[in-house]
């Protein structure tokens, strides 16, 4: 990690912002019809609303590297020849401002399903050029329990890690990438000292925060590989499970769900290829020409927790594939969550 | 909360003595105080964990489609609103009354945490009320706020309460100019991340198979191909429910991008009112609807030109 370090008044935020804006699209916590989501950042339009004290956005940051859908290919027939054609997008650098410690974290996971072989071109082309700027949790929520998986918001990791401490934004470049976005940045931010009491006080006081939150003790631990089938077999799934709608409002708010679906759009005089988010939630996921091997929403319903509790992990050295990021804590109709399921199925008597 | 002066706990517990039911379709205890969740109860001791108070703001009456075909009769608790979703899915048929017992609990209005939350109140511990103001522990401190401000949507214009005009929004839209209009709902509607939590919530969907799922359709979509196709979704899901919708509000409860998708449900209603009489959906399990019966003086098809509208 550089031990260099710059700030910039909060107050001149903007100016940040349309530096950073100058060089690559930039995209920033900003609200709509009352939601937070990570959106373009446009410096010419007055009227957006960049809420850099929103915890979390609605949707992930997960947007950016893995869109909700992308083409993949165009058919287009004529007489007895099909051609082919690659209409994938192509990304030109961005960066992403506000990215929180849970959201950083989970790129390494999504990293690891992608980027190994075969390589994922299209999340590899956005992770090739997209710069991530983490933002410390001033304030963090009862819902959050990233510290489970060992994260520190009060170092969120990252290309380049920010706080907001003192009326002022703090910017440390963690990664070659980020040092290099740094040096265009020469103009607007200031040299400031890595020790300077109150970006050390400020840390202190997240992780003071962090350790009275209602989840700060939350142990996952009895979830290992080898108790798989135990895990499984537990009769707790069946009234689990009873509150599930089977919607997919926690897979797709989630930053570490990865699953797609590649689907043919009859276009009328040829065939869209695209791919977008799927969710083990619904009925025909991973539907095969025999049918779908879980005919019960208690049986997809465990699929999610055993996906991210016990199966990634035992294919991931032991990394769990959940951030604690808390979205589907807030979020599901039924408030049914990875927490209430770890605690019902975790505990050694229960399961 | 109590209905008849007694706790709805101890009518559960007395469900179970008396052997009313072999089971209770009620809320269990969260994690927090106010993440409670739809849940079935099997037997007396499982009642431990049964909660009713003012976080009980989901519906149950869909969970008995699937609930009530199972072995064996289920009692199941209602508020107000809910009896209405209840009486029209058993006007449906999707809802064998035979093996429910309904117990109608009385309600003072639910409260939604993401409006406590929309007050920049974070790191939510506890809330007391002491009448309509609520006093909220948190990890940042004490604050305070008003009951009636931070109740569920459906709730600030409840059926069953006086006040609260259900339409007021509906008709704020109404005046809107089309451009006006269009901005509103697509601003709105691009939110939308398609996870159907409106559908699959929703009482009035009660389909085995929706079109939007069926890839023999022809226009069963995962994805969007722009911001604003949502809309065909929602569109269609509102036609689809028009005249059988109670207006219970769940699907604007759940959307998790915070969409007032109960507005475009209560503009059908409004003009189904306007058009055939006033019809509360669900007021009664038998009746017909104004749009599954035929009347000679019903309204033409040229009303929707002849009416104005769509400046």
């Amino acid at each position: 990690m550089s031990s260099r370090i710059w700030s910039i008044d909060l107050e001149k935020a903007d100016e940040l912002f349309n530096a950073l804006a100058a060089g690559q699209r930039l995209y920033l916590p900003i609200e709509q019809a009352g939601q937070v989501q990570f959106k373009e950042y446009d410096p010419a339009d007055s009227k957006q609303k960049v809420r850099l004290d929103a915890l979390n956005t609605v949707r992930s940051a997960k947007d950016l590297f893995f869109p909700q859908s992308e083409n993949m290919a165009a058919f287009k027939r004529e007489g007895k020849k099909i051609e082919i054609i690659d209409n994938r997008e192509r990304v030109s650098p961005f960066a992403i401002f506000g990215v929180r410690a849970c959201d950083a974290r989970s790129f390494e996971i999504l990293d690891r399903v992608f980027l190994s072989e075969p390589v994922d071109v299209s999340y590899a082309d956005r992770r090739e050029n997209g710069t991530v700027i983490t933002l410390a949790c001033n304030e963090p929520e009862e819902t959050c329990f990233c510290e489970a998986f060992g994260i520190d918001a009060a170092e969120p990791g990252g290309d380049i890690s920010a706080w907001i401490a003192d009326g002022k934004i703090w910017w440390q470049p963690i990664t070659a990438r980020g040092e290099a976005l740094t040096e265009a940045l020469a103009d607007v931010l200031t040299n400031a000292e890595p020790d300077d009491e109150k970006l050390v006080m400020q840390k202190k006081q997240i992780r003071e925060i962090i350790a009275q939150l209602p989840l700060h003790e939350l142990s996952l631990e009895s979830f290992q590989p080898e108790r798989l089938k135990e895990i499984f077999d537990s009769p707790k799934w069946q009234e689990l499970s009873e509150a599930c709608i089977g919607c997919g409002t926690c897979t797709f708010v989630c930053p570490t769900c990865q699953c797609y679906d590649i689907r043919d759009y009859d276009t009328g005089n040829g065939v869209q290829r695209y791919r977008c988010w799927d969710s083990c939630m619904y009925s025909d996921f991973v539907m095969m020409a025999h049918g779908n091997p879980r005919t019960s929403q208690v049986e997809r319903f465990r699929q999610r927790f055993m996906h991210k509790l016990v199966y990634y992990p035992a294919n991931n050295e032991g990394v769990y594939s959940c951030v604690g990021c808390g979205r589907c804590l807030a979020k599901c109709p039924s408030s049914m969550n990875i927490v209430k399921v770890a605690k019902a199925i975790g505990g050694e008597a229960n399961v | 909360m109590q209905t008849n002066n007694r706790p709805v706990k101890e009518i559960a517990q007395e469900i179970f003595a008396e052997n009313q039911a072999e089971r209770i379709l009620g809320w269990k205890r969260g994690e927090f105080f106010y993440d409670n969740s739809p849940a079935v109860f099997s037997a007396a001791d499982e009642l431990q964990e049964f909660v009713y108070d003012a976080f009980c703001g989901s519906n149950l009456s869909k969970f008995l489609v699937k609930e009530a075909a199972k072995e064996g009769r289920i009692a199941v608790l209602l508020k107000p609103c809910d009896r209405y979703s209840f009486n029209q899915l058993v006007k449906e048929h999707r809802i064998d009354k035979e093996n429910v017992l309904p117990i109608e609990i009385d309600c003072d209005g639910m409260v939604d945490i993401d409006k406590v939350r929309a007050l920049g109140i974070k790191g939510i511990k506890s809330i007391s009320a002491d009448g309509d103001q609520l006093t909220i522990e948190t990890v940042y401190g004490q604050k305070n706020c008003s009951k009636e401000d931070v109740l569920l949507l459906k709730c600030q214009t409840c059926k069953d309460r006086t006040g609260g005009d259900r339409f007021a929004l509906v008709r704020e839209i109404e005046e809107m100019s089309s451009v006006e209009r269009y901005e509103f709902w697509r601003s709105e509607l691009s939110k939308c991340i398609r996870c159907n939590a409106c559908r699959n919530v929703c009482p009035a969907c009660t389909c085995e198979k929706c079109v939007f799922d069926n890839d023999k359709s022809g226009i069963a979509n995962k994805a969007n191909s722009d911001s604003f196709e949502e809309s065909l979704y929602h569109m269609i899901r509102a036609f689809h429910v028009a005249g059988r919708c109670t207006d219970c509000g769940e699907c604007s409860r759940v959307c998790p991008q915070g969409i007032p998708l109960h507005l475009i449900n209560r503009k059908v209603i409004k003009d189904l009112n306007e058009f055939y009489g006033e019809y509360q959906a669900g007021a009664d399990d038998s009746s017909v609807g104004p749009l599954t019966s035929y009347e000679l003086d019903d309204v033409e098809p040229d009303i929707v030109m002849n009416r104005g509208g769509g400046r």
